[in-house]
């Protein structure tokens, strides 16, 4: 790394149906917030990254150039960065790279979705090519719902454990969320709720997916140098980032043992001297829009041994006062503004480890892990946040 | 302020002009006639469906064309029963990846001639691993959907 790289303020808007602000104001909320939580002000940033899913989403082409007011971006350079789900990861590894390159040293990076303006499945079955893929892999559901089946037969999992598993994956986000002030879905359910819920793509049930929302997250990035002119109290150092991608032929790839997501925290773990991701990490956010594919990343970022992930889930490690507890902000499964959700993942790690999370704090959390995935199911990113730069 | 936010509707419909390229031009013409064929690497031996005019891996140019089965294993299925825009049929049906004997590149389509009364009966027929052929249209127009579906084998 040519420069260090810490995350110094954050910013998330409250999410669900946000039909009270336009797009722009949407994002002044989030971006004001990451202000007012470092003390900066727009003048004081020198780049401003920004993204969000196909403009289809919100039927405004080149959206940053709608949001430059609302970022405070006008007089700087600016870039849009967009990779369907994993928008959010490949945003903050953006800004990361203006800062680690030495560039820069104070740069804003913005992701935010409003989902509730169009038709998400509708623009997400524009994500495939027109010829082959999109008649049969369009919405988010079918395609995951797949992989999650793939995943169970590979290993002889039984479908039953499966469900149960994810059931208590699903109880587990929603019971966190509550407790998130900026959580769309907050609801309590039960296994057996999730277990008789309504089939969205047969075997996963509503209560197993994500929601659609409206929301926004900003957070500041800078140097090494800049966090020592400015004294900061608290900065949550980037310590590894790993990103991969994979072929445009769905049925090309390995989606169970899978190579992007496999690649991404081994290329993550390296820069981070991470050996042993069970031990070393104290908390994840694992980008999990559907329970049964939050189990699948457990085994792909070493968590577990593959086909061991529902065990994760049935001992107890990956809940609240377990070894690695995840998602304790109740994760994408309960707020999904998918161009901000990745973002919110690597804030919601950096509050953790600056110990500013407030009633969804993991005690003592040092070292986290922030994941998201996308493309047609052939992106993933992961960033290695930690209290301390060693 | 009045407080108040309101909607304004509006709505963004293009027309396009999707180029295929000759590779996928050909691999069309051959579903009309009831083939399936790909192209294979010389490189890395793979036969990749549909046909392309380059490796994905291998980055060369490829133009050894090879016929591949109408039959093959279920990688993997699911049964769809959500809507939206622009969806092909009404939910719910079954979309899967098969693997075609002698293609090395699983094909997205759908499963068909399985009731869906019951997805827990779907269940038992639709099984991953088990073999599935494809059934093709009557009326072919040179298209991914000339193939109407796979249906479950044996």
């Amino acid at each position: 790394m040519a420069q260090a790289v810490a995350i110094i303020g954050t910013g998330q808007t409250e999410c669900g149906k946000r039909y009270d602000v336009s797009y722009p104001e949407l994002i002044y909320e989030a971006v004001t917030r990451a202000f007012d939580d470092c003390g900066l002000v727009p003048d004081d940033i020198e780049a401003v990254v920004s993204g969000s899913m196909p403009p289809a989403m919100e039927g405004v082409a080149n959206p940053h150039l709608y949001w430059a007011d609302a970022m405070g971006a006008s007089g700087k350079p600016m870039i849009r960065t967009a990779t369907c789900g994993s928008t959010g990861m490949s945003l903050a590894h953006t800004c990361f790279y203006h800062v680690a390159s030495g560039l820069f040293d104070l740069v804003l990076v913005v992701g935010a979705e409003k989902m509730y303006e169009g038709d998400p499945q509708g623009t997400m079955a524009t994500v495939a090519d027109p010829f082959f893929q999109r008649p049969f892999l369009a919405g988010a559901p079918g395609i995951f719902s797949l992989q999650s089946n793939e995943w169970a037969h590979r290993y002889g999992l039984e479908e039953k454990r499966v469900r149960m598993a994810a059931a208590q994956l699903s109880v587990r986000n929603h019971t966190d969320a509550m407790l998130n002030p900026y959580a769309h879905i907050k609801v309590k359910t039960t296994v057996e709720e999730v277990l008789a819920s309504r089939v969205v793509a047969y075997p996963v049930r509503i209560l197993d997916v994500c929601p659609g929302s409206d929301g926004a997250c900003a957070l500041i990035m800078a140097s090494e140098r800049m966090v020592k002119k400015l004294g900061v109290k608290r900065p949550a150092w980037v310590r590894g980032v790993g990103y991969c991608g994979e072929e445009a032929f769905f049925g090309e790839g390995d989606k169970v043992a899978w190579p992007s997501a496999i690649n991404a925290a081994k290329g993550a773990y390296k820069q981070a001297a991470i050996s042993n991701p069970r031990k070393e990490l104290d908390v994840a956010e694992v980008y999990n829009p559907f329970t049964f594919q939050e189990m699948l990343f457990y085994e792909c970022f070493g968590f577990c041994d593959f086909g061991e992930a529902c065990q994760l889930v049935e001992e107890g490690v990956v809940m609240k006062g377990g070894d690695l507890p995840c998602d304790p902000s109740g994760g994408t499964l309960c707020t999904n503004p998918i161009g901000a959700t990745g973002l919110q993942r690597v804030a919601e790690v950096a509050l953790q480890v600056t110990e500013k999370a407030g009633e969804r704090q993991i005690p003592g959390a040092k070292t986290g892990l922030a994941h998201a995935m996308g493309g047609l199911d052939q992106f993933n990113g992961v960033m290695i946040i930690s209290d301390s730069l060693q | 302020m009045s407080g108040e936010s309101r909607i304004l509707e509006g709505y963004v419909s293009l027309p396009y002009r999707w180029a295929m390229g000759e590779t996928t031009t050909r691999f069309f013409d051959e579903l009309k006639n009831k083939k399936i064929m790909g192209t294979k690497c010389n490189k890395c031996n793979r036969v990749l469906i549909p046909a392309r005019s380059f490796c994905s891996h291998c980055f060369d140019r490829i133009d050894e064309w090879v016929e591949v089965g109408q039959e093959g294993v279920l990688r993997t299925w699911c049964a769809v029963n959500f809507s939206y825009e622009g969806q092909p049929k009404e939910p719910p049906y079954i979309i899967a990846i098969v693997d075609l004997d002698g293609a090395d590149v699983g094909l997205p389509h759908f499963v068909g001639n399985v009731s869906l009364d019951d997805f827990e009966d779907a269940a038992k027929k639709v099984r991953i691993g088990g073999r599935v052929k494809a059934v093709w249209k009557e009326m072919r127009e040179g298209n991914i959907l000339d193939i109407d579906y796979f249906e479950p084998v044996g």
